[in-house]
């Protein structure tokens, strides 16, 4: 009991340290490449090539004077930082980053919580940060702060319909909720020679899996919360220092455990295919694991961030009319074919 | 069984600590220098008009209402889709009857123009 949660703390600490670290190295890195796309050159000056930026921008945040309007409700106020970056840190918590590790000659599932329910948990999560934005804006009592949050968590809670529903395919598919059994299923081939990765198994839920997994994470080109021309800031206008900070650190705290989470529904998660051909010893395998889970994340991260940068924004209705009118009847389509599919194979 | 929920209630406990600690030292390290401008709504530089806590689209409590509709439809479907080997054509036909259902619904409120925004 107590040597088990001392084995979860450990892993808590070092995913979370690679978590935050990652975070701040990901925002280093979108604005070196957007700064490349737009012909700039972007942070080159905190250190070699401007690595030390990150650290920079968090002192800088620590030393600002931090202000609550008058007019806001301040336990709400501080609160709603506190749910996004809680919410988007936990969500970690179910997402196997590894198979095992033998340390010590103790076998270590490379997961923090073996859960039976961890496709449900991240989608409860994601169901939770709506809160943290919602609140955020309203307790400003801010009028561009509560429009950027109502249009943030109406469009939210329309994406998550399209997320759910295309997940379904893939636990139809898998005939289970646990992620590592999700990734275990992908470790198949398709007709011997092809990954049997559920983005190619599903591709239709595939696209809308991410199309909604990007307007989950308020993304470009759904990043309507923050259209600056009109709401200013959107629901963190009234947000000033580390409270800015914190979420700042949620928003990328999430893309990246949204990328976690397509990679380990849809790409295979933590498994390289055909590296079962190849004789290697158990403790390189782990390796190997964890490394191409990071590889694959980081890859579809900076898919992410290519994306933010190369698309323009959606008008309101537009995203509206997409998330209902076109995802969702999609993501039904998707469970329909799927059920024939494997029905007409049994 | 519950056992295995314990590393959750650790990751959120750090989570939650880690924020809160965050949050203090903002108030902790940072200057305080109030001035009554500094405290007042941010509106684009003028006075503030009125206060924020005004009525909205309703359009907003449509979307809420729709969106508690579908989620429901969903979370049935969760227990269908683990269970969907076992339960084969005769899953298959009753699970879409009962979205087919949901689905009439939802071309009424189309239909209607609830999903429309102008």
């Amino acid at each position: 009991m107590i040597e088990t949660l001392l084995i979860a703390f450990i892993k808590i600490v070092i995913v979370l340290l690679v978590l935050l670290t990652a975070v701040a190295y990901s925002v280093y890195a979108e604005r070196r490449i957007s700064a490349f796309i737009q012909d700039r050159l972007g942070p080159n000056r905190v250190g070699p090539f401007g690595l030390l930026q990150p650290i920079a921008d968090v002192v800088k945040l620590v030393f600002k004077e931090a202000i609550v309007p008058r007019n806001a409700n301040k336990p709400l106020h501080d609160l709603a930082p506190v749910i996004s970056l809680t919410v988007a840190l936990a969500t970690f918590a179910v997402i196997p980053f590894g198979n095992t590790i033998t340390l010590f000659g103790e076998e270590v599932k490379l997961i923090i919580a073996d859960v039976n329910i961890g496709v449900l948990y991240i989608l409860a999560f994601s169901s939770i940060s709506v809160y943290g934005i919602a609140l955020a804006g309203w307790s400003s009592n801010n009028k561009y702060s509560l429009m950027g949050s109502l249009r943030s968590s109406a469009q939210m809670v329309s994406y998550e319909l399209s997320l759910g529903l295309a997940v379904v395919g893939v636990i139809m598919v898998t005939g289970s909720l646990r992620l590592d059994q999700v990734v275990m299923n992908q470790t198949n081939y398709l007709f011997g020679v092809l990954p049997a990765w559920n983005c190619f198994v599903q591709p239709i839920g595939f696209i809308t899996f991410v199309v909604a997994a990007f307007a989950e994470t308020n993304r470009q080109p759904f990043d309507l919360p923050e259209a600056e021309p009109e709401l200013v800031g959107g629901f963190h206008t009234e947000y000033t220092g580390l409270k800015f900070g914190l979420f700042f650190l949620a928003e990328y705290a999430h893309m990246i455990v949204a990328s976690a989470i397509i990679t380990t529904l849809y790409l295979g998660g933590w498994h390289l295919p055909y590296i079962d051909m190849i004789d290697v010893s158990p403790m390189l395998m782990s390796i190997i694991g964890i490394l191409t889970f990071v590889i694959k994340v980081t890859l579809v991260l900076l898919f992410m961030i290519v994306i933010r940068w190369t698309i323009p924004r959606f008008r309101y209705d537009q995203l509206m009319g997409l998330g209902w009118k076109v995802m969702f009847p999609m993501a039904l389509l998707n469970i329909f074919i799927t059920g024939l599919i494997l029905l007409l194979l049994q | 069984m519950l056992e295995s929920y314990y590393p959750i209630f650790l990751m959120l406990g750090i989570a939650v600590l880690f924020s809160v600690v965050m949050l203090k030292a903002s108030t902790l390290f940072g200057p305080k220098r109030p001035t009554d401008e500094k405290y007042t709504t941010y509106e684009s530089g003028m006075e503030p008009v009125g206060q924020a806590r005004d009525r909205f689209s309703v359009k907003f409590y449509m979307v809420g209402v729709l969106f508690i509709l579908f989620d429901i439809e969903l979370v049935f479907l969760f227990p269908y889709a683990v269970n969907f080997y076992e339960l084969g054509l005769f899953g298959f036909v009753v699970i879409w009857i009962f979205l087919a259902i949901q689905l009439i619904g939802f071309i009424y409120e189309w239909k209607k123009g609830a999903l429309e925004w102008d």
